[in-house]
Order: structure tokens, then C-alpha cells, then sequence
């Protein structure tokens, strides 16, 4: 192996996370899901929407925290599939009039289906050059979404407008709120299927492969099924992401699902701290409120502004909001001792 | 004693009742809703400041400095304009959260001239659903004109399909038998003119229109769909590009010595964006059509409104750069909004500013052309329906021909 294809394979330099530090302890977690409950009776409809929009872009980032920091692999096309995800909810929901919360599993289903083919020939590429492939899938997606032969389902260019769903059994709840617990519930119950995921034979077998794919493949482990089942659940995930923000904010469009979309998940990855799963929460909140703060600093930099907000980021705790954490487990950790 | 006494209380007690009467009256006039008060009208928007459509964002910035003028001329009835702008990076889903923010948080009495096709879809059913004025977007599309379905959404300038029924009605009189060659750019703004001008040609559009061709923005130059129009043998070529693609194709057909009598879209029309590049030369004899006056053009030097407008400009915009149609179209827009507002009076609910809105007669900015004039009804939601043609001669566009309505009836 020459230097230079050894720099450029062994440029995803992740951390190997132990797998018990992937996850909150009991007491945190705890707490946490406590204030995600709370919160909604406290404040406006409107943050309601706003942390609803937190809970999917952190369904959202934790798929990719399942590629990346699960089985090492780079992508910057997780917009495809939101989009994906998307528009089958919102064709199903629209054309054939099916309930919202059923057209779910079959966007995760179908983007699934789609991120394991998509897989097979992305097993070939590694690194740098993987992330290029998605990022093609990500820039190719919005035509796709625009063509002609597809337009009467997709709306075109125009888009597709969907109805929000009431509270069901006549609950006394607005439709945000209902809302927020709906996808509250669905995003509780991927984080702990993903977490499992990740202590299980498989998600032993993945990190195996991140942390050194030859040795892997030498221990048994069938290399290309688990990278492409990575590629598939992450897909999956990020599918059912893109349905629940389709209902929720009630519109599809092609414009909603650019390679910005991409660009913002993987932020919200690296600021959460990549491969550990309960930091998706807080990149995703990163990547809703940032922006607003940097507007209302500057509006006229607001892009330069989140940059420096971003480099700051990286800079004092290049390992995001994990190793926050970790510092503060050290701190209680200290005040427990004395 | 008594009697003097009797009557004191009487009078006194009249003129409590007529105070009383007089004060219930006056607060009978005035009538507010959540955003307007004594003192403020508040008034929400949201601007692409980042992302791909960022160079649109002046035209927020020109009405918040056209606010901030009428605020410096004490207000509108005594009340100042609290002009709450946001950016929604040309993203849908950014788009929704921003106006939420604006009607929930903010607490708007109207959100004005949001800009985008998908962001205005995408807020358009949440506003209606809450009795919020969607007022004047900042779009082209022909939708917005709906008010059956949508009473609370309303357009502001021509609409695509509008003007290119013109250049259709234009082409019936005066060309019968051209052969019509369509060049569109593959999204809904290239096939909205493509609709309104097969629409327009009706029954002749099958026997006229000889070639269709569309590109996709992402495609570095148009050249090659020149030359297979060209191979046609058309003799007149529609130009529904955006400026950078209209100003190729104006080049391009001069460089492969084709002549046909070339129309380009009002979008494209700009002098200093389009016609410059494309070559003076090039450019000789090209029809368009415009709704507003061209801040660049010295035609306009002695006309009043277009002198109050640069006054404007050196006032609360200084260093604003002259040639962008986007503060021309920022200042009429925010004028027509003063306008409504004015015409509200001490009515200031929602409702009332809906009803004003639509009840505007032959209003006219200082920034449209002559003879251009708002109309609106309760039955019509398209406030600018007429453009005048004009054809490229030397340096500048040359009006010419009446000013021609296109009205579109959904």
C-alpha cells in the first residue's frame, strides 16, 4: 500500500467509542426523557413545532450516527433518502388517503430497500470517495424528484401539500402537541432499537469493521453484508425521519430537500459527537437553533456568524457534545468522592 | 335654590352621557387584532438572506429602509411600521418554522411579500387555516390568485402566465404565421410561461408552435439547444431563461447568424444583467415586456416618482446599486403595503386589511410604469395584470403599443 492510499483509506479517523459509552446511564436518561415530556405544557405551540422539528432532524442525525459511527462509513447523501422517506409518506397519505402514522413503516421499509442497494456498489468505495458517492445521490435527488414522468404523484416543482392530523380518540391536545409526542414516542423507540442494535452480534460485528476492516473480515465477519446493512438501516431510519417531517411541517417540495439538508445532518452528527448516539439529540437542536441565533446577532452575516459559532464548537470540544458529557460525568463524579 | 340646583346636576349629567357616547363612538372606530396597536402595526416576513436565492434578500432589505422612511414621516395614522424580517434560506420547512415564529411568537398582524414558490405553498394553508393576511407574495406563479379557496393569500406582481398570454396576443396580431420555437427553463417558472403561452395561442398553439425545448438550470450553457432550434426553422424565438441562460441565448443565435424575431422574458430583461453581456449588438431589436420602470434606464431621470425613488435610495439605502430591479420591486411592493394600510384607517384587523386589499382602484406606485395601475376585487386577487411591450434599441429598451392587460381567470 503505497502513502498515499493508506492517507487517504485511513481518513476517517474515528475514535473507536466503546460501546458503553454510546449511551446516557439509567439516572441521565431518565431525566432527560422527563424534561422531553414536560416541556410541551410549558411553552408555545410554535417551540412545540420547533422541538418537534429537533426530535426528526435527531432521528435523522442518529441514522447517520449508525453509518458513521457504527460501521465507519462517510455520507453526505442522507437527504436522498430523507426526501425519499418524504415524498412515499406524503404520496400515500395525499393519493391513497392512508393514515399518517401507517404510512411510516412503509417509508422506512422502501428507503431501507433502497439504502442496502444502494450499498452493494458503495461497498467499493471507502473514505473520501464514499462520501463523494452519496454526495451525488444527495445532488441528484431534488431532479429526480421534479421529473415529468413522476409529476403527477410528486407535484412537480410544485410540491405537495399535506393535511395535519388531529389528535386521535378525541384527545383534548393541539395538533402540535400530539404531534411532538407522536414522533417523541417513535424517536424513543429507534433509540433503543438502535442502541440495542449496537450491543448486539451485528453491531459488534460493524464496529469490528470500523475499527479495522482486514481484521474483521479475518475473524469471520461477513464484510459486505454488514456495511450494507448499516447503509440500509441508516437509510430506513432517516426514511421515517423524512415521512414524520413531511406531516409535520405539511408540505413536500423538491427546494426542501437540497444538499443543504446533507450538509446540516452531518453537522449535526460531528457537534454531537460522532458514534455516540444520545448526542444526536443535541446536534439536531444545534442545527434548528443556530441559524436563529445567528440571525438575530447579524442578519446580514448570519452565515458568517454560524460559522464562527461552528468553529468555536469545534474548536474547544472537537469531540462535541459527547465529550461535554464526559466532562461533566468527571465533575459529579469528583463532587460524589469528596 | 333647589331648582338651580335640579338643573346644575341635569347639565352635568347630559354632558357625562355625551362624553360617554362621544368615547364609546371613538372606540367603536378603532379595531384591532393581535399585532396592531395606537401606536404599532407589527408586520412579519421572510427573505432568502442565505442559501441559492440570496441575491432576492435586497428586496427585504429595501422595505424594512422604505419602513423605516414612513416611520421617519411619523408613521402611517400615527402608528409606526414594526417591520419583523426573517431569513428562510429559500428552505420550505425553514420557511413554515419562521412564520410560525412570526404569528405566534412575534405576534404579526399580517406577513407581507414572503418570497419563493415552494416557501409561500408551504406556509399558504397554516395562514389561511389562521385568518392571517399572506399579502402580496413574492412570486410569479399563478396560484396565488385564488381567493375562493384561499381569501386570506394574495399576489402583488404580473403573473407568469399573465405575461406570456401578452406576448401570445401580441404574436396572434402581429405575426399570424410565425413559427414559434419555445425555449423554457425546467422548473415551474419556465413551465408557468410555457403554459400561459400555449393558453394564450389557444386554438393556433398546435399549428404555430413548431419546437419546445427546456434545459435544466444545473447545464453550463445552452448552446446546443440553440442550434437544434435553429434546425427547425422557426422564425420567432420565446426566451423563458433566467437571466444568465437569456443572456447565452442572445449571444449564441447571433453567433451562428440566426435571425428570428426574439422575445425574452420580463425576468431577463434587465439591461446591465442580460443585454450588456449578451452584446449591444446582439441584443438589437429584442421584445420583452415590463411592468416597472428600469431604475438604470435615463429615461427616467425627470419623472417624479422615479425621482422620489432615488431620493429614497440616497437617503436610507446609500451605495445601493441602481441596476437591481430587486429595490425597484422592494419599494413598490412596500408602497402598495403603506397604501392597504392607509386605507385601514382605525380598522386595523385582519379582515378589514383583506377587504382594503382587495378593494384597490387604479392605485399606482411611483416605481410602475405609466398607465399601469393595482386593481384589485374581491374576486380578484392579482393586484398587476398589465405590462407594455418594448423592443431593445442601441442601450436601452424602447415601450411601445398600448399598455396590455393578461389577466388569467383561474
Amino acid at each position: 500500500m503505497s502513502a498515499i492510499q493508506e492517507t487517504v483509506t485511513d481518513a476517517p479517523a474515528i475514535d473507536a467509542v466503546p460501546k458503553r459509552a454510546m449511551t446516557l446511564g439509567a439516572g441521565t436518561s431518565a431525566v432527560v426523557l422527563l424534561l422531553l415530556l414536560v416541556m410541551p405544557l410549558f411553552v408555545k405551540n410554535f417551540v412545540i413545532f420547533q422541538l418537534t422539528t429537533v426530535l426528526i432532524y435527531g432521528l435523522a442525525v442518529l441514522a447517520l450516527n449508525i453509518l458513521t459511527g457504527g460501521s465507519g462509513q462517510f455520507s453526505l447523501g442522507q437527504s436522498a433518502f430523507y426526501a425519499l422517506g418524504a415524498y412515499i409518506s406524503a404520496v400515500l397519505m395525499e393519493h391513497a388517503g392512508m393514515n399518517y402514522a401507517l404510512t411510516l413503516p412503509i417509508s422506512g421499509i422502501i428507503c431501507f430497500a433502497f439504502g442496502f442497494l444502494f450499498g452493494l456498489p458503495a461497498l467499493r468505495l471507502s473514505g473520501i470517495y464514499l462520501a463523494l458517492a452519496t454526495f451525488a445521490l444527495a445532488v441528484a435527488m431534488p431532479q429526480f424528484l421534479k421529473l415529468g414522468a413522476l409529476e403527477e404523484w410528486t407535484g412537480g416543482v410544485q410540491g405537495l401539500v399535506v393535511t395535519k392530523p388531529d389528535a386521535p380518540f378525541g384527545l383534548p391536545l393541539s395538533q402540535d402537541t400530539w404531534l411532538y409526542y407522536f414522533t417523541l414516542a417513535i424517536a424513543i423507540a429507534i433509540y433503543i432499537a438502535s442502541i440495542n442494535l449496537l450491543r448486539s452480534r451485528s453491531g459488534r460485528a460493524m464496529m469490528a469493521i470500523r475499527d479495522n476492516e482486514i481484521a474483521a473480515s479475518a475473524m469471520g465477519i461477513n464484510v459486505a453484508l454488514y456495511k450494507t446493512l448499516a447503509f440500509g438501516v441508516s437509510a430506513g431510519i432517516t426514511g421515517v425521519a423524512g415521512g414524520l417531517g413531511a406531516i409535520v411541517v405539511q408540505f413536500v417540495a423538491p427546494d426542501s430537500y437540497t444538499i443543504q439538508l446533507a450538509i446540516a445532518l452531518f453537522l449535526g452528527m460531528v457537534v454531537g459527537g460522532v458514534g455516540w448516539l444520545p448526542g444526536s439529540i443535541v446536534g439536531a437542536a444545534f442545527i434548528v437553533f443556530v441559524p436563529n441565533i445567528a440571525e438575530s446577532i447579524s442578519k446580514g452575516l448570519s452565515g458568517a456568524v454560524f460559522g464562527v459559532l461552528l468553529f468555536v464548537v469545534i474548536f474547544l470540544v472537537p469531540h462535541g457534545a459527547r465529550q461535554v458529557a464526559l466532562v461533566c460525568q468527571h465533575w459529579i463524579g469528583k463532587l460524589k468522592r469528596s | 335654590m333647589r331648582g338651580m340646583q335640579k338643573l346644575r346636576i341635569a347639565a352635568f349629567s347630559t354632558a357625562v352621557i355625551t362624553f360617554a357616547a362621544m368615547s364609546s363612538s371613538a372606540l367603536a372606530q378603532k379595531k384591532y387584532d393581535t399585532g396592531a396597536t395606537d401606536t404599532e402595526i407589527k408586520i412579519g416576513n421572510t427573505m432568502p438572506y442565505s442559501g441559492p436565492a440570496s441575491a432576492y434578500g435586497i428586496i427585504g432589505k429595501t422595505e424594512a429602509a422604505y419602513f423605516k422612511m414612513i416611520n421617519d414621516q411619523g408613521g402611517i395614522n400615527g402608528r409606526k411600521i414594526n417591520f419583523m424580517t426573517y431569513d428562510d434560506a429559500y428552505s420550505p420547512p425553514k420557511a413554515v418554522e419562521q412564520v410560525r415564529k412570526l404569528v405566534e411568537s412575534d405576534e404579526v398582524l399580517i406577513v407581507f411579500n414572503p418570497l419563493g414558490t415552494p416557501s409561500n405553498t408551504a406556509i399558504q394553508k397554516y395562514l389561511n387555516a389562521k385568518k392571517i393576511p399572506q399579502l402580496f407574495v413574492a412570486t410569479g406563479a399563478t396560484k396565488w390568485n385564488d381567493p375562493k379557496h384561499f381569501p386570506w393569500t394574495m399576489g402583488w406582481q404580473p403573473s407568469y402566465q399573465s405575461e406570456a398570454r401578452i406576448y401570445a396576443k401580441y404574436l396572434l396580431k402581429e405575426k399570424p404565421n410565425a413559427k414559434i420555437a419555445i425555449l423554457y427553463q425546467n422548473d415551474d417558472f419556465g413551465k408557468d410561461y410555457l403554459k400561459g403561452t400555449m393558453d394564450g395561442l389557444g386554438d393556433k398553439a398546435k399549428t404555430m408552435v413548431i419546437a419546445q425545448e427546456s434545459y435544466e438550470v444545473s447545464e453550463p450553457t445552452i448552446d446546443s439547444h440553440i442550434v437544434k432550434l435553429k434546425a427547425t426553422g422557426a422564425d420567432v424565438l420565446m426566451i423563458y431563461a433566467t437571466p444568465k441562460f437569456g443572456a447565452q441565448t442572445v449571444k449564441k443565435t447571433a453567433e451562428i447568424e440566426w435571425k428570428p424575431l426574439q422575445i425574452m422574458t420580463n425576468v431577463s430583461a434587465s439591461v446591465g444583467g442580460v443585454m450588456k453581456p449578451a452584446g449591444f449588438d446582439n441584443a438589437q431589436g429584442v421584445l420583452s415586456a415590463a411592468y416597472a420602470k428600469d431604475g438604470a434606464d435615463p429615461q427616467w431621470d425627470n419623472d417624479p416618482g422615479m425621482k422620489k425613488w432615488v431620493a429614497f435610495l440616497d437617503k436610507y439605502m446609500p451605495g445601493a446599486n441602481k441596476t437591481d430591479g430587486s429595490i425597484v420591486y422592494g419599494y413598490g411592493a412596500a408602497q402598495t403595503l403603506v397604501k392597504v394600510l392607509q386605507m385601514c384607517g382605525d380598522n386595523l384587523t385582519r379582515a378589514n386589511v383583506m377587504k382594503q386589499a382587495a378593494s384597490l382602484k387604479d392605485f399606482e406606485t411611483d416605481t410602475l410604469l405609466p398607465g399601469v395601475k393595482i386593481n384589485t376585487s374581491a374576486t380578484d386577487f392579482a393586484p398587476i395584470a398589465q405590462l407594455q411591450m418594448m423592443r431593445f434599441k442601441g442601450e436601452k429598451w424602447d415601450l411601445f403599443g398600448d399598455i396590455i392587460s393578461g389577466d388569467v381567470t383561474n
